[in-house]
């Protein structure tokens, strides 16, 4: 006979309190990030040159900047879920463990709001 | 205290560990290129930011991505992409439930290895000869 509530099973959520939903999200977010990836990648790749120009111009194309945007955003939360899993299992003390997770959490976030906002002052400011 | 076999989970490698194989080399790179792409995120961002400060603010950040030393770097960042995007997707397959037979597995394997290598060639080639300096 097992002491757990039936609630409990049938949300099947254990001792971690979140079930399969921090690997339900690393899936998502690299099945959206794998396309934008390899967008980004030749994108980058076939920029005529490295002036402010050409980098400005091609940031604030709505067709560049939304992907962009969108890219930023998804590959902060996913390396947010993967750093999140070789802090836990790599780091053993409690403190440095908890003190590193939320760190990432932070720098994540950090890196998220800084990219969109930057790809939003391109995209906003009009053609150089 | 005396000697007593260890669980293969708190002792990875040796007597009472696991036997190596090529496998395990694949999976920890999927973990070492996932934490490589971290930093190529940072410096996606660091340039988008030197963009948004406008011309002079990105003169100033420029430095930072020409030059050969700089190259040599991207292609570490574009190798650890590729080869993350690969292995992600054979991942994905096992999840799905394909491929997770150990043959299937070590054949997945050696194909991601080959694309990688082939497609970061590719890629390194356009980055050194391409017309940015």
């Amino acid at each position: 006979m097992s002491l757990r509530a039936p609630l409990a099973r049938a949300l099947n959520h254990g001792a971690a309190h979140d079930g399969t939903h921090h690997w339900m999200v690393q899936r998502v977010t690299a099945l959206a990030i794998a396309p934008l990836a390899i967008w980004l990648l030749f994108a980058l790749l076939s920029l005529p040159d490295s002036s402010y120009a050409t980098a400005a111009r091609w940031i604030q194309h709505s067709w560049n900047a939304v992907p962009l945007s969108l890219l930023v955003l998804l590959a902060s939360w996913h390396g947010w879920l993967g750093m999140q899993m070789v802090i836990e299992d790599y780091i053993d003390t409690f403190l440095s463990k908890t003190a590193l997770l939320l760190l990432s959490a932070f720098v994540f976030a950090l890196l998220a709001a800084s990219g969109v906002y930057a790809v939003l002052r391109v995209a906003l400011r009009g053609v150089p | 205290m005396a000697e007593r076999p260890l669980s293969p989970f708190t002792k990875m490698f040796g007597e009472s560990g696991y036997r190596w194989a090529y496998t395990m080399t694949l999976s920890i790179l999927h973990r070492v290129t996932g934490v490589a792409l971290v930093f190529a995120l940072l410096g996606l961002v660091v340039w988008l930011i030197g963009a948004s400060f406008g011309p002079a603010g990105y003169q100033a950040l420029l430095p930072l991505f020409i030059g050969v030393p700089a190259k040599l770097v991207i292609s570490l960042a574009v190798i650890a992409l590729i080869y993350h995007f690969c292995n992600g997707l054979r991942h994905l397959a096992w999840d799905m439930g394909w491929g997770f037979e150990r043959a299937a597995a070590r054949r997945s394997a050696v194909l991601v290895v080959f694309l990688t290598a082939i497609a970061s060639s590719v890629c390194i080639l356009l980055l050194f000869h391409g017309s940015a300096p």
